[in-house]
């Protein structure tokens, strides 16, 4: 089961002899594809559809790399992971990286042996509570049973608010989201929490969506980011280029629509981005259609919130946070030359 | 070869065969040759996991035990908070798989022993329905029944403030079962000291009628005076405090229950699917035990004129309980081993907050050798109290 997946992994790491520093890149194009964790659990973020194929922002921030190293956005598998399970997996080589709503933390960045790259989702962790206990705020919680997945910094999270407010809580923790969030909806729980977009996609397959509320605190930062192994920095690079792009191609106007217009563009800017104006592909280490293929093939930033996440999915999230700096959110860019 | 051989010379070399035949150096030097060849491996698979774990930086040892866990866990036999360490919260996690394993173990034995013998029951409707019981719950993986019970607690039952009450103080919701326990008074103490020196008491009893019997040949009622003094102490005890009679009702406060105590839909769920589950097997264990046991034993019983419970107690039962116990240990073990699947359904034991422990350090390697020295442990103590029970059946035998 979970357990043996995870004794697995282990002996995967007490019987690798050669070290993954400096190789994941030459790994995947020996293999011929990138290896991914996601959720597989999370709707707008990563889970398979009723086809089978995989959705979600995690997933197309998956599918940028693969098009940016291979030229070819499908050249990708995922896993689906719990939480208990993705560090493990990614620490021990079984994957290459982990596109799975993970927070970026001090502990995870150093004591884990990950390394973070650039944010593709600033959250704040929230409280889905049902409509008829008439809640207004968190602090309204005192004495609730609290759903809640193991091994997340959202279990941490709660159990500090709890402390700092002198309130009681008492925890359910089950490893499964589709359980967990089952268990709430019999009313096992008072109130679900978790990161606030994973609330809107857990209230989104709610039996009645309408009968659950999101309470307007937010008790947390959760700077959702991809996240590969400690010292493969060639690696890191391309994946943290791989969300950059889509954010600069957002912020400079190129669409998945427009982008083949846009290779006759005289804007400077855009050419070296596209690759007309030859140098960033060869500074990676990838085809210099890299950024374009990534546009082509996935889309920009904003196309690919709006496609999984944004206004007209069941999840209905604002940009909020997300919209680029020039509007007045976190999404920003350092500049492609 | 040597002229003037030394007394403690061994026969082989007067013999004069070499150092390298002589068959018991041979077998010594095998027998080391394959110890450094274990620890030859063991070393390179330390040395390579410490190396590995060093280039990716990932921390090493044991030290995150201290330091503070800031996660809650549901429920706890001892006190626990988010500012505890982590061995406080693994420590936690262990109550909890023995709080389990020792509850279920208790209740599968009892439910085992009565359904085993019903299989054997001269009635065909008992007999079938034990047989179907057995059949239908060895079928079924045990982590189907955990989610059906599971679900079973939080989907039938209603929310705590519709709750129903079967009895006076007794509240089943969706958050478990609430029931009313008598309030703390000083004088439980007492009374807990005089149940011990009733049990006490019953044991030397016992002896003393066994003698007495063996001289005399009188039967002395051992069984009803052992319960006047097991129950009577306490009951007098009790009654010379005044009868403290005050009860901690649960009442609905906010969210939930406060007061009485409570047995979680977790818990709840857990225990029922091992104990129903294992029963089955033990059962069939029982079963076997009993049809071990040649009729002729029985009849030869009946015929010098023991009663029906004698012939169980003093025949039956001292041969069969040998043929029992040892598979009966494996499934007193593999309860145990099971309810590691508590992680499913979300009850706090052992491995559930090793996991979460694993998780937030990321430290695997410590997390499961801890998992496995911890059910090491359970395995090992449980299988010697059994093979010292063994024993002790065996030589009463012979």
């Amino acid at each position: 089961m979970k357990l043996m997946k995870l004794l697995l992994i282990i002996t995967i790491v007490l019987l690798s002899g050669v070290g993954f520093a400096g190789q994941t890149v030459d790994n995947v194009k020996a293999k011929g594809f990138v290896q991914a964790g996601a959720n597989g659990d999370l709707f707008g973020f990563g889970k398979p559809d009723e086809k089978g194929i995989w959705r979600g922002l995690d997933v197309d921030t998956g599918r940028a790399i693969a098009a940016a190293v291979f030229g070819d956005a499908s050249k990708i598998k995922f896993i689906p992971l719990t939480a208990v399970q993705r560090f493990t997996a990614l620490q021990s080589g079984e994957i290459d990286v982990l596109c799975r709503n993970a927070t970026q933390t001090l502990g995870r960045d150093s004591e884990l042996g990950l390394d973070f790259a650039q944010v593709n989702y600033y959250d704040g962790q929230g409280f889905l509570v049902p409509k008829k206990m008439k809640l207004k705020n968190a602090k309204q919680l005192d004495g609730a049973t609290v759903c809640v997945l193991p091994g997340t910094t959202t279990e941490l999270n709660v159990a500090d608010y709890f402390r700092v407010n002198k309130m009681k809580m008492k925890p359910v923790v089950i490893e499964n989201n589709a359980e967990l969030a089952k268990a709430f909806f019999a009313g096992r729980c008072d109130v679900l929490t978790s990161d606030a977009s994973q609330l809107a996609g857990i209230r989104a397959v709610a039996p009645k969506p309408d009968d659950y509320v999101i309470l307007p605190d937010i008790i947390s930062k959760e700077p959702l980011a991809p996240a590969v192994r400690h010292g493969d920095n060639q690696w890191k690079d391309i994946v943290n280029y791989s969300v950059l792009a889509m954010i600069e191609a957002e912020e400079l106007g190129i669409t998945s629509k427009n982008v083949d217009e846009m290779l006759k563009s005289a804007n400077p800017a855009v050419q070296r981005f596209l690759g007309v104006a030859p140098g960033n592909g060869k500074a990676l280490g990838l085809n210099e259609k890299w950024a374009y293929n990534i546009i082509k093939q996935v889309g920009n930033y904003g196309e690919v919130f709006e496609r999984n996440v944004g206004k007209n999915t069941p999840l209905k999230l604002e940009r909020g946070l997300n919209a680029l700096w020039k509007n007045g959110g976190l999404m920003y860019s350092p500049p492609f030359r | 070869m040597q002229k003037g051989a030394s007394s403690n010379a061994t026969p082989d070399t007067e013999q004069g065969i070499s150092f390298f035949n002589d068959r018991k150096i041979r077998a010594v030097a095998y027998q080391i040759a394959a110890l450094f060849m274990v620890g030859l491996l063991g070393y390179y698979l330390f040395s390579n996991t410490v190396a590995n774990l060093q280039r990716q930086a990932i921390a090493t040892g044991f030290g995150f035990l201290n330091k503070q866990a800031s996660f809650e866990i549901g429920e706890s036999l001892i006190h626990y908070s988010a500012a505890d360490t982590y061995v406080r919260a693994l420590l936690v996690g262990v109550l909890n798989t023995l709080k389990v394993a020792f509850v279920g173990i208790v209740l599968t034995v009892v439910l085992g022993t009565f359904l085993g013998i019903a299989r054997l029951s001269t009635n065909w409707l008992v007999a079938k329905l034990a047989a179907v019981y057995i059949e239908v719950m060895q079928d079924i993986p045990i982590l189907l029944q955990l989610f059906f019970w599971y679900s079973f607690f939080y989907d039938i039952l209603p929310a705590p403030r519709e709750a129903i009450e079967p009895f006076a103080g007794v509240f089943m919701s969706n958050r478990g079962l609430v029931f009313a326990v008598p309030q703390w008074h000083p004088v439980y103490t007492y009374i807990a000291a005089a149940g011990l020196a009733g049990c006490i008491g019953a044991y030397v009893l016992r002896k003393w009628a066994r003698k007495r019997q063996e001289r005399t040949g009188q039967i002395f009622p051992v069984f009803i005076f052992s319960l006047g003094i097991i129950i009577g102490l306490p009951f007098v005890t009790w009654l010379s405090a005044g009868a403290p009679h005050k009860m901690s009702v649960p009442q609905l406060v906010g969210f939930n229950f406060q007061g009485g105590l409570n047995m979680s839909p977790e818990f709840g769920a857990l225990l029922l699917g091992l104990v129903l589950y294992t029963a089955a097997f033990v059962a069939e264990i029982v079963r076997a035990g009993i049809q071990a046991i040649s009729k002729g034993q029985t009849e030869a019983a009946m015929a010098i004129g023991l009663k029906r419970g004698q012939i169980l107690n003093l025949v039956i039962l001292p041969q069969a309980l040998r043929v029992i116990i040892p598979p009966l240990t494996s499934q007193m073990l593999n309860l145990t081993k099971n309810s590691s699947l508590a992680v499913a359904i979300g009850f706090p034991d052992f491995v559930s907050v090793a996991s979460t422990t694993i998780n937030q350090t990321g430290q695997a390697i410590e997390g499961i050798s801890l998992i496995m020295l911890v059910y090491l442990c359970f395995s090992l103590l449980t299988s010697l109290f059994m093979n010292w029970y063994n024993k002790k059946m065996a030589l009463i035998e012979r």
